[in-house]
């Protein structure tokens, strides 16, 4: 909650007025930033929901045998903690920081289309709520995996049509909310702001607004294909009538592998942000980070099979998924390598918030690593569906998206609220997380490798050991990240009580817009369009 | 970073000192038992090494500048931002190294794909949560659950060591069995959901999906017994259907597979035969447990909302004939167990049920009238 200096207006002719008064003002809002720091609020406390959830699995996996939950109890769990932490966490919280910075970023005073802002944000709580009840009905939450497979979704008790409309909530939340980005962005720059002189996080959100409203509606109508095949007798994955349960995995993913890019563009935006100001150097390679995203976008759509090697495809389709799959680690590469190259003969500082982007850098390629091992397709007859998989992926989601969250808090909380963080606390967060985020999804890797599949509420005694090591390191990578609620609440209230300067960072006002604005910012910043366009960052 | 250094070799030393007290994890991908899985396994490595190789040329580069190239040392920042010749370098080199991955992993994929020349085939079928096997040459055919003793220690707060139970949840009531040296070719379909089935091993897994048949092969050099499990998600009982495959000579093969030919015919003997209400009761129980009790739970109270409780139940308790029809063709969830179990279990069970779990009907049914009904008609009295 941004420590915003309500400024009264008298002249009520032009719209100059601050925030309205008491709790209404964070229902009605319309202003980007009250909406942006909404979406960041829910989003961390749907983090720790999500996390809370993890705990429960990893409780549960701590020792062989069933200690804690029941089989059916603990498969609404990964499948609850998987939805919860996608649309309830990580999404929201690159919206909210894309609400917050964007227009600050190109020169604009607010978002597009701020009355449709403030309906994308409450639908998205409605849509969280609808899915967090579905716990508490007959028959438990869904528990067929965040996928939804059926036939096995199906067999959902009185939850699955709940789910189904709080799939279709989120959904409108999220094209509304990436429409008004790509809308704002299009509409919005400030004179001077081409789209080649755009910071890489705005050209990151672009490309991330364009794969949303491409696959939202993919996704929505999969789910609705569910509802109508449960409530009114149609076969679309049902083979006795004609169908084919194939055919949903095929549109599911269609829709999944784009979003889960829809989680890692924006955090190479942020990345590509952080990296030069700690670095004082300019990005290195701009125009190629620029097309790099658009091409791993791009590929985003044309491979999604490789989630389906085990499905029984033909031969020829089987090879076409594998070679596209592979291509995407050369765009890939070129954004690690053009990271690397920004911070090559710079003069770094490590503050919290290079701490962790070096920190996505780093574990980042390792999931990407193991995401070149995967789209080997012959390979992946081994690796599919087992803990090589919940390592890989969680390596590109925790250390990566999660960590850059982290660092786009510390980079830019002093800049939203005015104060500053504790950096000793900061620093400690970071090294408790890296340490334990390793301790928590490397040992994953070899329970993978060793046979142990994934989903599963307990296991052959030969995977205790890392199990357990595992364990501990959730326990403790789920415990440090209260540091970062502490973090974050002393901050607003106060921080450390030294002033913070408009840039906040040594010469960032040159990188980017935002950094011109006083910290805190003015409720509505811009009103006039900036005439000096900072080029550092090109 | 001395301290990180370390607590990463205390955290190493603590997985060697648990690794001794435990022993037997492995932390790389198994070799496996036949060609493709060897294969699989060097392509795994290679790329594996690749990625160290390329690892090592980032990291250490990236770790280089962040120890020179810092602040608090005096570094100056320089302002390049652009090169187009290193931009293609790592642009080129990349593609070059995939071109290289793509043509053995081709290879393998094709070798894999290659279920010609088969010289037996065994259609596999996925059950929540069990797997049934046909051997389509000789007509063999059984159902594949988990083991006892896994079963009974697996169960929520049993309060039982896993540790002593041998193979714990990786353990079968009836194995596969498949000759050596012999190219086998498997089929693979599915009752209710998807399940997919992995033996790491064999070097591959493969979904089995209601109403699609999918086809893999393997051939086996050394007798052995293999294991694996149930590797997509299939409900509760997911983690609990696991597979086990004995790989024996061509003669003790031949060996095992006259005694299963003479136990069909053994057990088509015991169905003919006047059972007591006591003998059926009793093996009903253990039927029960195994076949019945993971949804229906073991007290037969059900799960509300999901699977409907015996205990007390209309059908259970009322006419005995609609029941028998239930058990035979199935409804919603419920399978048809027509196939799945033989007359006699049949008949234990439904006995076991109208007078166990608190229910006391008195009634019973012999395996004999299980019997008629089974070949008189399949899908006996089925009415929608």
């Amino acid at each position: 909650m941004s420590a915003v200096v309500a400024e009264h207006d008298d002249h009520h002719d032009h719209h100059d007025h601050g925030p309205a008064k008491g709790l209404l003002r964070w229902v009605i809002t319309t202003n980007h930033k009250d909406i942006g720091t909404l979406y960041l609020v829910f989003a961390l406390a749907m983090f720790f929901v999500g996390g809370a959830m993890a705990m429960v699995i990893r409780a549960e996996l701590f020792e062989p045998g069933m200690q804690f939950v029941n089989p059916q109890f603990f498969n609404s769990m990964t499948t609850m903690h998987a939805l919860v932490m996608v649309f309830g966490a990580v999404m929201p919280a690159f919206v909210g920081l894309a609400n917050w910075m964007i227009p600050m970023m190109i020169g604009a005073p607010d978002m597009a289309l701020p009355r449709m802002n403030n309906m994308s944000f409450w639908l998205l709580v409605a849509g969280v709520l609808l899915l967090a009840s579905t716990l508490f009905m007959e028959g438990g939450a869904p528990a067929g995996g965040w996928t939804l497979y059926p036939p096995l979704i199906l067999q959902t008790g009185k939850a699955l049509p709940f789910a189904v409309f709080a799939v279709h909530l989120l959904g409108i939340s999220s094209i509304m909310g990436a429409i008004n980005i790509v809308a704002t962005i299009f509409n919005m720059r400030a004179p001077g702001m081409t789209l080649m002189k755009m910071p890489m996080f705005v050209w990151t959100w672009l490309i991330t607004g364009f794969l949303l409203i491409s696959i939202m509606p993919v996704f929505a109508g999969s789910v609705t294909m569910l509802l109508t095949d449960k409530f009114f007798h149609t076969s679309f994955f049902d083979a006795a009538g004609g169908g084919d349960p194939v055919l949903y995995q095929h549109i599911f993913w269609f829709f999944g592998h784009p979003e889960v890019y829809v989680m890692i563009l924006p955090t190479f935006g942020v990345a590509s942000t952080i990296i030069p100001v700690f670095a004082r150097k300019p990005l290195f390679g701009y125009s190629s980070m620029v097309y790099a995203t658009a091409s791993i976008a791009f590929l985003s759509f044309i491979v999604w099979a490789h989630h389906m090697f085990t499905v029984g495809m033909p031969i020829a389709g089987e090879l076409y998924f594998m070679y596209a799959t592979m291509l995407i680690a050369i765009p890939t590469g070129v954004k690690v390598f053009n990271w690397t190259a920004t911070m090559w003969k710079g003069s770094m500082t490590f503050e919290t918030p290079m701490l962790f982007s070096i920190a996505f850098v780093v574990l980042f390629t390792m999931g990407g690593f193991t995401g070149l091992m995967m789209s080997v397709a012959p390979v992946d007859f081994q690796y599919h569906d087992t803990y090589f998989i919940v390592a890989h992926f969680h390596y590109t989601l925790v250390p990566a998206s999660v960590f850059i969250l982290m660092a786009a808090g510390y980079f830019w909380l002093p800049k939203w609220t005015g104060h500053m963080y504790d950096e000793k606390i900061g620093k400690l967060h970071f090294w408790l997380s890296v340490i334990s985020v390793n301790v928590l999804f490397f040992p994953q890797h070899f329970l993978g490798l060793a046979g142990m599949p994934r989903r599963i509420p307990d296991y052959a005694v030969q995977f205790a050991d890392w199990n357990m090591i595992s364990s501990i390191g959730g326990f403790i990578f789920g415990a440090s990240q209260l540091l970062f609620l502490y973090i974050v609440i002393k901050t607003v209230k106060g921080g450390t009580g030294e002033t913070v300067t408009d840039e906040v960072w040594e010469d960032a006002s040159k990188h980017s817009l935002e950094w011109t604005l006083s910290s805190p910012p003015p409720y509505h910043s811009f009103t006039t369009p900036p005439t000096v366009i900072p080029t550092e960052h090109i | 970073m001395k301290k990180t250094k370390q607590l990463f070799a205390g955290l190493i030393l603590m997985a060697f000192g648990l690794g001794t007290v435990q022993a037997d994890y492995t932390l790389n991908l198994m070799k496996g038992v036949t060609k493709v899985s060897n294969d699989i396994y060097d392509l795994h490595m290679l790329i594996l090494w690749i990625c160290v190789f390329i690892g090592i040329g980032v990291f250490g580069t990236m770790f280089y500048s962040i120890y020179h190239h810092r602040k608090s040392k005096g570094h100056k920042a320089e302002q390049f931002h652009e090169n187009t010749t290193v931009e293609i370098i790592w642009t080129i080199i990349p593609t070059l190294i995939l071109i290289g991955m793509a043509i053995p992993a081709t290879k393998a994929m094709m070798e894999l794909d290659d279920v010609q020349d088969s010289e037996m085939s065994i259609k596999v079928t996925g059950h929540q949560w069990k797997w049934e096997y046909e051997y389509l040459d000789n007509g063999i055919h059984f159902f594949s659950s988990l083991d006892e003793a896994s079963n009974k220690v697996r169960q929520v707060g049993s309060g039982l060591d896993p540790r002593s139970v041998p193979n714990y949840l990786l353990n079968v009531d009836k194995p596969l069995v498949i000759p050596t040296k012999k190219k086998i070719r498997f089929v693979f379909t599915a009752k209710d959901v998807i399940h997919s089935w992995w033996v790491p091993d064999l070097g591959w897994k493969k979904d089995t999906i209601p109403g699609f048949i999918n086809e893999s092969w393997t051939s086996v050099d050394e007798p052995g017994t293999y294991r694996g499990q149930c590797t997509e998600l299939c409900g509760k009982d997911h983690g609990f259907m696991p597979i086990v495959v004995i790989a024996m000579n061509e003669p003790e093969y031949n060996v095992w597979v006259e005694q299963q030919k003479a136990a069909v015919i053994a057990e088509a003997g015991s169905a003919s035969k006047q059972w007591s209400n006591e003998e059926l009761i009793a093996k009903g129980k253990a039927v029960y447990e195994t076949s019945c009790a993971s949804c229906h739970m073991p007290d037969g109270a059900g799960l509300p909302g999901t699977f409907p409780a015996l205990k007390a139940s209309p059908i259970v308790t009322g006419d005995i004939n609609a029941q028998v029809k239930l058990v035979l063709n199935g409804k919603g969830m419920m399978p048809a167990f027509e196939k799945m179990l033989s007359a006699v279990d049949l008949a234990a069970v439904i006995t076991y049920t109208r007078n166990g779990l608190g229910n006391s009907v008195g009634d019973s049914i012999q395996p004999s009238a299980i019997q008629a009904l089974q070949s008189a008609t399949p899908g006996a009295g089925k009415n929608e």
